[in-house]
């Protein structure tokens, strides 16, 4: 599965959503994850792609991470891939 | 003072997923303690609790809701959800506004605490789900039914070990008493049956390896058990007003402390707790029929018990009944005297006195009616429930028949 596939599918899951209802161009807020679903998809993700996402809730804007859409959370996570492999 | 009233009244534990299971199993003096279904069980010298069986969490809740409740939350909300059916309320405007919940717990989320130490320490992972700290922490469950039912008034967890339960329901008498809230919904949840819990037990040498049998010489200590009761506190009028139905009035309750020891029991402590319980209920010794004892099954606690009971009654602790239904659904801990309860409104409202079961032989520094074995039919106007916790903590609460 691709990493573009399985993000879709996690945030598919903590949406409950199937994932061909979640887009690229989706927002987490249009998909209806409040903040503790996105730590919990963080974690997932984490788990999944054993990385590490330097995420911090207390800030999220702030944060090394861009998640302002599924498209920016995937090339996040394909660059992290790269840098942690 | 307001006068207080149970209209609502709910229990998972090991006897039975709901209030009617419950008595029908007290009734028949059945034993809900068998052998423990929990991972490394081979690594427990301790291999018998009153486990929840046949608990399916699908179905009673979603999936998100399953990922942030630890089962101790879970048991809270199927006991309060039995409760406030019952009371037949809903909470919204200046209602939802006053009225809270008050929980007991000991251990709070020990299960997530349990797989999560394994996780990092044994599997030596170093990340953990974020919702570690939202399911573990001891108000979770509180703080669940509060969203469940849109309680927004007074609303917390007690934590004083084995009578958690009963402090937690002595607040929210309290607090209905002195017309601070309405309706307050309250008792105690728990669920310590995982290899950690019941290793930090096995620890103290008091736990048995076959059964409770309180009371009975042969005793050889205490069994754990796991889930909750929960329960809708009501102001009289409010309940008369609205037409619901009474299971039984909150007349009296106090607490003591020992101020002596952390794990042995004080016959003064208990003895000051009882005394103060009939004093605060005007309520004179002749009156109590049935007393729900601590009656944890250990040599310390019963005899000291028996004794407290015999100093209070006088005479009277001779035609009193007294019983331990922990010899059934095994001591829930800080869940206990929630559960525990629902015996003396069994007693006060359907006249069946739960029995003692697993009495084997008499012990005479415990000669008291403990009603062995046998569930007995007894007309009964005021009933205590004891709970005398480690540290000394003491809490007994006084129901009368309405």
């Amino acid at each position: 599965m691709s990493v573009k596939d399985k993000v879709i599918e996690i945030i598919a899951e903590q949406a409950v959503l199937d994932p061909s209802d979640v887009t690229m161009d989706s927002t987490l807020e249009d998909l209806g994850i409040d903040s503790l679903g996105l730590v919990e998809s963080i974690f997932a993700i984490e788990e999944a792609f054993d990385i590490s996402v330097p995420f911090n809730a207390n800030d999220p804007s702030d944060s090394d991470f861009d998640i302002s859409s599924v498209a920016s959370i995937v090339a996040g996570i394909d660059k992290l891939i790269a840098d942690q492999s | 003072m307001k006068r207080v009233v149970i209209t609502g009244a709910g229990t998972i534990n090991a006897l039975g997923h709901n209030v009617s299971e419950t008595f029908s199993a007290m009734k028949d003096g059945r034993c809900g303690i068998g052998p423990l279904d929990v991972r490394d069980v081979d690594r427990l010298a301790i291999k018998i609790g009153g486990q929840v069986r046949g608990f399916e969490s699908e179905g009673l809740f979603n999936r998100q809701q399953i990922a942030l409740y630890d089962r101790f939350t879970q048991f809270a909300l199927v006991a309060a959800r039995e409760a406030i059916g019952q009371a037949g309320l809903s909470f919204s405007g200046d209602l939802a506004a006053r009225c809270g919940v008050v929980l007991g717990t000991s251990g709070g989320g020990m299960q997530t605490l349990d797989e999560n130490y394994r996780s990092v320490y044994e599997d030596g992972k170093n990340r953990v789900h974020p919702f570690v700290v939202p399911k573990l922490m001891n108000n979770a469950a509180a703080s669940h039914i509060s969203m469940e039912f849109n309680l927004k008034g007074p609303s917390f967890t007690v934590a004083t070990a084995c009578a958690s339960s009963n402090h937690a329901m002595s607040q929210a008498f309290q607090l209905v008493r002195a017309g601070a809230a309405p309706v307050m919904i309250t008792g105690g949840a728990e669920s310590m049956l995982c290899f950690g819990g019941i290793k930090a037990w096995e620890g103290l040498r008091v736990m048995s390896k076959d059964a409770c049998r309180p009371f009975s010489a042969n005793r050889n200590g205490m069994v754990q058990g796991e889930g909750a009761g929960v329960f809708v506190f009501e102001e009289y009028d409010h309940a008369r007003a609205r037409g619901a139905e009474i299971l039984a009035e909150v007349v009296g309750f106090a607490m003591t402390s020992d101020a002596s020891d952390i794990v042995m029991p004080s016959k003064q402590g208990a003895a000051r707790a009882i005394a103060g319980a009939l004093a605060d209920g005007r309520i004179n010794t002749e009156e109590v029929g049935y007393i729900n004892a601590h009656g944890t099954g250990t040599a310390a606690n019963d005899k000291t018990e028996c004794a407290a009971v015999a100093d209070v009654f006088g005479q009277h602790a001779d035609e009193l009944m007294i019983s331990s239904t922990k010899s059934m659904h095994g001591h829930l801990i800080g869940g206990t005297g929630a559960v525990e309860l629902l015996a003396c409104i069994m007693a006060l409202r359907d006249g069946v006195i739960a029995p003692t079961i697993g009495y084997e032989e008499p012990d005479p520094e415990c000669a008291l009616d403990v009603v062995p074995n046998e569930a007995r039919e007894a007309k009964v106007d005021v009933a205590l429930s004891n709970a005398f916790a480690f540290g000394g903590l003491n809490a007994v609460i006084a129901l009368r028949k309405v």
